[in-house]
């Protein structure tokens, strides 16, 4: 039970801690918008996807293997941890993100909903 | 750009190194290379037996990436390439890195050059490098 404890603890606690804003590239084509974010150091089970309502949440650990009694003497990533937030837009189908992390670099493809896909309106001539 | 230590030793190097980047940062005409921030970010630090470099560098194929190790100088340096624009699509958002990169770092006198090795995790770059065997504390036996 301690344990459940402490891991909604965590999750409660992250909102509020300081992180990293990712640099992120955002493209939009006719069927939708991919997003790539740069989440250095972050493995699978430690990035964090959320969709509510209208909002993308993207946050990220950093897990390092660092060894035992480190002491750092430069830094310039000073944070363990990433985090930004988007507000989609309403056309878009956002229980159809998928998500894809290699190397550091998440891919989401959030496409858009079939209403809001663009139509190609047939001219008759008479 | 500054040559800087990234191993401190000297507290006046380091106030000095203090001062320049604050002028830096405040000077309406910053270097034409810009600030120090570059690509991949590093992240340094060590033990006594030995040193550890974090370059944080995401999607990069790791067989390109460069290291190497010239009299004390370890130099990181690569290609990371921008994300295809398919056709008729609009890039709203756009601050990746893309291009060359290099990063060079000065080592400490007392590392192995024979002992290092590199490994790439989750789009970080991490250099250990060993220190001298003679460098490592000894405790002395008294007889």
């Amino acid at each position: 039970m301690s344990e459940n404890t402490a891991v909604a603890k965590s999750t409660e606690n992250t909102r509020n801690e300081a992180a990293l804003l990712p640099p992120t590239d955002v493209i939009e084509d006719i069927d939708g918008i991919t997003l790539y974010a740069d989440l250095p150091g972050v493995p699978k089970d430690k990035l964090n996807l959320q969709v509510e309502a209208d909002t993308l949440t993207i946050e990220g650990e950093v897990s390092l293997d660092l060894p035992e009694g480190m002491e750092s003497s430069h830094a310039e990533v000073g944070l363990p941890r990433y985090r930004r937030v988007f507000t989609l837009s309403r056309e878009l189908d956002a229980g159809k993100v998928s998500a894809e992390l290699k190397e550091g670099v998440l891919k989401l493809r959030i496409p858009k909903a079939e209403h809001a896909q663009p139509r190609r309106v047939e001219i008759q001539v008479a | 750009m500054y040559y800087r230590s990234l191993f401190p030793r000297d507290l006046f190097a380091e106030f000095d190194r203090l001062q320049r980047e604050m002028q830096q940062s405040f000077d309406p005409h910053p270097s034409i290379r810009g600030l120090t921030r570059g690509f991949p970010a590093l992240n340094i630090g060590g033990t006594p037996k030995a040193v550890d470099i974090y370059a944080f560098a995401p999607g990069i194929d790791p067989a390109t990436l460069e290291v190497q190790l010239v009299k004390g100088m370890l130099t990181i340096a690569g290609e990371r390439k921008p994300e295809p624009l398919p056709e008729k699509a609009t890039r709203h958002i756009d601050e990746r890195f893309a291009g060359r990169f290099q990063r060079v770092v000065s080592l400490p006198d007392d590392v192995d050059p024979n002992a290092i090795d590199a490994k790439y995790r989750d789009g970080v770059l991490h250099v250990h490098i060993l220190r001298k065997q003679e460098a490592q504390p000894r405790r002395i036996t008294i007889q």
